[in-house]
């Protein structure tokens, strides 16, 4: 049997299979189809310190492989998910990630700090959400914002390691990517959605409330594994890799650009058995090629 | 919640309409669990997303259930070229259905086109206790009448041009069946703005009611968040979602304000 398993900064996964912040809520909704150990790991819904509404409906429009949302960091807030969520989610078996957003860089501070002791396994740092007006990618979107949001919750998150989710929509992602890391991040996971949107043609309107939101699915995948690659050879910590991944194939792809785990998102709306069938292709691409390890295939891919 | 997903087949597909279809799909497990109100979600292959549809009938003898759906784009369309012995990729049941009172209770369903299917086992469940208001944009779009009425329901229907039944909104015909006798519950599923009319009617009448809403919808399962619906509890504003809080609400909870 081969190996299976990853380390991304010091955290084992079982498996390289991480269910991507957003789209698999607080792990409640698909675990009557399939238990949650049987994932690698867990990214939560985006929390902030307080409750928050998120944007009005529509929220959701579909598109030429893919869709788009403006849901807009609706949850209930760290303390109601601290009180409600984790001691359900503590014993479930799989890495459990913390996805966490705020307005301004003492929000974010004060929910690293909230979380750093809490249980959950990793904290994956937010600042690249498409859909709020304060905060979320107009961190992610200069170097220095970057840098100095990291800076600033460094300090607070000192018993698990520190992931920077980044956003695509910006014109060098790798520049971020180092600027995150020389402020101490442990990992980063990329690519967010990319900033979109769709018209009714009858009516005029843009489909989505908020007018834009972002796109995910298999319409991004090729975008995704370029920035992976591209991220993957400028900076020295793991590189957590999503972004329209829909079959084993595209994860193996996705690992070659130099992802060491990577995130199923939109897929599950199509299937949402998505990640299972994507952890057992793996485990039998690795049986079928005689690899012994899933991670000697990580940044493998041999560029022209 | 308890659900499944798998693929399944097509038991009897039929045209119902000039653009409504109507399917039996046998999926005995999902079948067992179905309740009155609740959705399948439907793959349509080519298509990112699922289509959400209302379960118009369960039926455990045959471990199936009926869906009956409107061509609204390019997804439906699509459905709709299925046939009889074609497998089909669904997750059902989903949400919370209708709170069905004891069968001797009184009822008045009230649907609007396509909002007309999930009302169909409310009817059969009170049978003879039941009447139903449906309305349809014409002649051409009426379906399920017999259904509704073998089931031993009181039928009014009405259509937006008069060409079947009586002409105009399913209102007037539900303030006329409210004055002539008050029933225990009232339950209704159509578009926003006749949804909004019957709330107020039986906010009016002081008749407990239910409506089952519609949004643009992702997951099916309450884990994107992207069905939004702006509802009140205890005089707090807030956003559920169709797939999980719902499709289902208490009409004094659904906040109409756009």
């Amino acid at each position: 049997m081969s190996n299976l398993a990853v380390k991304i900064a010091g955290v084992t996964f079982k498996n390289p299979v991480i269910t991507a912040s957003g789209t698999y809520g607080f792990g409640r909704e698909y675990e009557c189809l399939y238990p949650l150990s049987a994932l690698g790991g867990v990214s939560l819904k985006g929390m902030t310190p307080a409750p928050r509404m998120g944007n009005p409906p529509p929220r959701v429009a579909e598109t030429p492989s893919g869709m788009l949302n403006s849901v807009g960091l609706q949850n209930p807030g760290v303390e109601a998910f601290l009180d409600n969520e984790l001691p359900y989610l503590k014993d479930k078996g799989t890495v459990l990630i913390a996805n966490v957003a705020g307005s301004t860089i003492d929000e974010y501070r004060s929910i690293c700090e909230r979380l750093d002791n809490s249980g959950v396994h990793m904290i994956e740092l937010n600042i690249s959400c498409p859909n709020v007006k304060q905060g979320g990618a107009s961190f992610g979107t200069s170097c220095e914002n970057a840098a100095s949001v990291v800076r600033a919750v460094r300090p607070m998150v000192k018993h698990v390691p520190l992931m920077v989710k980044l956003t695509p929509n910006v014109t060098d992602i790798t520049a971020i990517a180092q600027a995150v890391e020389a402020e101490g991040a442990d990992a980063v996971s990329l690519i967010n959605t990319l900033l979109g949107m769709r018209i009714d043609i009858k009516t005029r309107r843009p489909i989505l409330k908020n007018n834009v939101g972002g796109l995910s699915g298999p319409a991004i995948f090729p975008v995704a594994v370029r920035m992976v690659w591209q991220v993957a050879s400028k900076v020295k910590i793991p590189v957590v890799g999503m972004g329209g991944i829909t079959t084993w194939q595209d994860a193996v792809e996705m690992m070659m650009a130099g992802a060491s785990a990577i995130q199923i998102g939109a897929a599950l709306f199509t299937d949402p058995y998505a990640p299972i069938k994507i952890v057992e292709g793996l485990t039998k691409y690795l049986d079928d090629n005689g690899i012994a390890d899933i991670n000697s295939i990580v940044g493998q891919v041999q560029p022209w | 919640m308890n659900y499944r997903q798998g693929v399944f087949t097509l038991a009897k597909c039929e045209q119902l309409a000039e653009t409504t279809y109507s399917f039996v799909i046998t999926c005995h497990e999902i079948a067992s669990l179905a309740k009155a109100g609740q959705f399948a979600h439907l793959r349509v292959p080519g298509f990112s997303l699922r289509r959400p549809i209302s379960i118009c009938e369960v039926l455990p003898q045959e471990g199936a259930i009926r869906v009956v759906f409107d061509i609204r784009g390019e997804g439906t369309k699509a459905l709709a070229t299925l046939k009889s012995g074609d497998s089909i990729d669904i997750m059902a049941p989903l949400g919370n259905g209708f709170s069905l009172l004891e069968p001797d209770k009184k009822a008045i369903v009230i649907g609007g086109g396509i909002g007309v299917p999930p009302l169909l086992e409310i009817a059969k469940h009170y049978g003879e206790n039941s009447r139903a208001v449906l309305g349809f944009r014409s002649k051409t779009a009426v379906i399920l009448q017999n259904d509704f009425a073998s089931a031993g329901c009181g039928v009014h229907l009405c259509t937006d041009d008069g060409s079947m039944g009586r002409k105009g909104f399913v209102t007037a015909i539900l303030k006329e069946q409210l004055d002539a006798e008050k029933p225990d519950i009232l339950y209704a599923c159509g578009p926003r703005p006749m949804l909004k009319a019957v709330a107020a009617l039986a906010k009016e009448y002081g008749v407990r009611c239910q409506l089952s809403l519609e949004e643009r919808m992702a997951c099916g399962v309450g884990a994107c968040l992207g069905c939004a619906c702006k509802t009140r509890k205890d005089g707090k504003e807030t956003y559920s979602h169709v797939c999980k809080n719902g499709p289902v609400f208490e009409a004094e909870e659904v906040v109409f304000d756009e």
